[in-house]
């Protein structure tokens, strides 16, 4: 920040590199918020052009809203991704609290077993998952999602989290013990405030990879009254004619909870992120 | 109010021996201090004492009853530790009555005891205030102030003071001498600084790898160490060891001298040595004498002092302040 490190120079050539980054990031997103205001001819002829009094139309709009029913969709995908995310945090900080702060036998190999998840992707346990949802009844249900999702996240979570529980100051645990705590009051209200970026920030990871997922709903919860808003979009992409104004219409809705979820955790993403850096 | 005893503690981490048989008593109303170099375990100790951890095997009585499997709100202890360790999300008032809310004390019970304590720190005006919004020596009050509400048999302090700047460290010195005056509480502190030590404490125990070198009041130690150990940590500048031999001596394996006990004459010196490095701290001057092969020499002479580097000089010892060490370090007595 100080003058001397100042040249106006450098901080042009940052901002372009930062720039051009955010149009390249942004650009699809735009794309599919411009079409799904515009008629389906003016989609096709000028897919770059803003929508204009003459292409402006809300007929995607009317369709996603009159046929499906999707606000069933939205709220399937909503209770999928919020439970999930709730059981992902607790299970995955309780994990974390035991890993980082009490010694036992197999600490760390236990650590790194949990870990492991990280680097195998879940789907390919995909034909085993559905024969255990099959076996225990749950196909075509949410239950049988959020467990998918809980299972995915966790991995990631427990990770990140025993990072940020091992820096929680011992003292501070420690006065809490001999102030008479029990250790789930000492986690829940010493250390869980105390690693609060950290659980926002594996919020968002978990968070978008869920609301987004096509595979699980469409193997495990293809039904009509258990479909996710991202398998609900699918019904307007036909083998030969595609609904393209319905289609960018419901992907832009989607973009909405998923916007607002990820402001509600942004300001203590970016400390969580920063905060190893900087200390 | 309360005592102490430890009985045989040890203490392993896997392999690693930290705790290696100890045993100590605490009297009643005694401020009892554990020094010695980093990892020689006086932190385990004082946390296998408050139940933090367990001792892998022995004892640890207070006021006479065996608290082995007591959890550590259970044992009638406060402890204050370095890093403060105050509640984040919880005001001064709040962080100091926590323990007796747990413990199921009256409101009005527990409003006095966090009104006597805070009077007795003047911690009144900021009762309502959050850890965040105080500075470094009201943080660690309001930690001392958290273990005079419980009105614990025994206080433990882990390096109370090693988060503070040097005035406040005095200060808040005097704060724990008074409170224990005042408050008559037995006491057990942990610490490295042997100034903390000295000043603070009714005896010192001195901690080496596990083990305990020697018991004593400050000055016992001072005037009487029992071993090279406890002769070299406690003092500073370090006391001097001089092989005897060099000295013309066979009365000895080891001769120490402390600084202050050297006198540095023209003629007639014990040892001779070309000065190397002076200190001046305004009140003492402290002098390093290089005696080749008997080593560094350290004098330190009152008021300020003057002497050229790189001239020779002869350090003369106070006779009756020279201590001797017998082959295996341990102190050979005046008169035995």
């Amino acid at each position: 920040m100080s003058m001397a490190r100042h040249s106006p120079a450098r901080s042009i050539a940052a901002h372009a590199v930062l720039a051009t980054y955010t149009i390249i990031a942004l650009f699809p997103v735009f794309v599919i918020v411009i079409n799904a205001f515009k008629s389906r001819k003016a989609i096709f002829r000028t897919p770059l052009e803003l929508p204009n009094a003459e292409s402006f139309s809300l007929v995607g709009f009317e369709t996603v809203l009159k046929q499906g029913d999707f606000l069933l969709y939205f709220q399937n995908s909503f209770i999928v991704t919020v439970v999930s995310l709730f059981m992902v945090l607790l299970f995955g900080a309780m994990a974390a609290f035991a890993l980082a702060e009490y010694r036992f036998k197999g600490n760390s190999l236990m650590g790194l077993y949990l870990a492991l998840g990280i680097m195998i992707p879940i789907r390919l346990g995909t034909v085993a998952i559905l024969q255990m949802m099959a076996a225990s009844g749950l196909v075509n249900t949410l239950t049988s999602l959020i467990l998918v999702y809980t299972a995915q996240g966790l991995p990631l979570a427990v990770f990140i989290l025993s990072e940020f529980m091992r820096q929680v100051s011992d003292d501070l645990k420690n006065a809490g013990r001999i102030d008479g705590l029990s250790e789930y009051r000492i986690f829940f209200r010493l250390v869980l405030p105390l690693v609060r970026p950290a659980m926002a920030t594996v919020a968002v990871f978990t968070m978008i990879p869920i609301w987004n997922d096509l595979w699980f709903p469409l193997i495990l919860a293809p039904a009509e009254e258990t479909k996710t808003i991202t398998l609900g979009a699918q019904v307007f992409i036909g083998q030969f004619v595609t609904n393209w104004n319905a289609v960018l219409a419901a992907l832009s809705l989607a973009i909405l909870p998923v916007l607002i979820l990820y402001l509600i955790f942004s300001r203590q993403l970016i400390r969580g992120i920063t905060s190893g850096a900087v200390k | 109010m309360g005592s102490l005893a430890l009985k045989n503690i040890t203490k392993s981490f896997g392999q690693v021996d930290v705790i290696k048989g100890v045993d100590l008593e605490v009297q009643d109303g005694e401020l009892v201090i554990f020094v010695g170099p980093s990892g020689c375990g006086k932190s385990t100790l004082l946390r296998i004492i408050a139940g933090l951890e367990d001792a892998s095997g022995g004892h640890v009585e207070i006021d006479g009853a065996e608290v082995n499997t007591t959890p550590p709100s259970k044992r009638g202890i406060a402890m204050v530790f370095q890093t403060y360790a105050l509640y984040p999300h919880l005001t001064v008032r709040d962080n100091m009555s926590l323990g007796l809310k747990q413990a199921k004390h009256p409101a009005a019970h527990i409003a006095e005891r966090v009104d006597f304590a805070s009077k007795m720190l003047s911690l009144e005006p900021y009762l309502d205030r959050r850890p965040a919004e105080l500075s470094g020596g009201q943080r660690q009050r309001v930690a001392i102030g958290r273990a005079v509400v419980r009105k614990p048999k025994l206080f433990l302090f882990d390096e109370p003071l090693s988060n503070l700047d040097a005035a406040l460290r005095v200060n808040t010195r005097l704060e724990i001498a008074r409170l224990h005056r005042e408050l008559g509480a037995t006491m057990v502190y942990v610490t490295h600084d042997q100034t903390e030590a000295m000043t603070l404490a009714d005896r010192i125990v001195v901690l080496n790898a596990g083990r305990i070198e020697q018991v004593g009041t400050p000055m016992e130690l001072y005037n009487d160490p029992a071993n090279l150990f406890v002769a070299g940590f406690i003092g500073s500048p370090q006391m001097n060891f001089i092989e005897a031999a060099r000295l013309g001596r066979d009365d000895a394996k080891t001769i120490g001298i402390r600084p202050e006990h050297i006198s540095i004459v023209a003629e007639g010196g014990d040892i001779e040595g070309r000065v190397s490095h002076i200190e001046h701290l305004g009140a003492d001057t402290n002098v390093y004498l290089d005696c080749g092969e008997s080593g560094l020499v350290c004098a330190r002479l009152f008021g300020e002092q003057n002497f050229e580097i790189d001239s020779t000089q002869q350090a003369k010892f106070d006779e009756n302040r020279v201590f001797r060490f017998d082959d295996e370090g341990k102190a050979i007595r005046r008169n035995g």
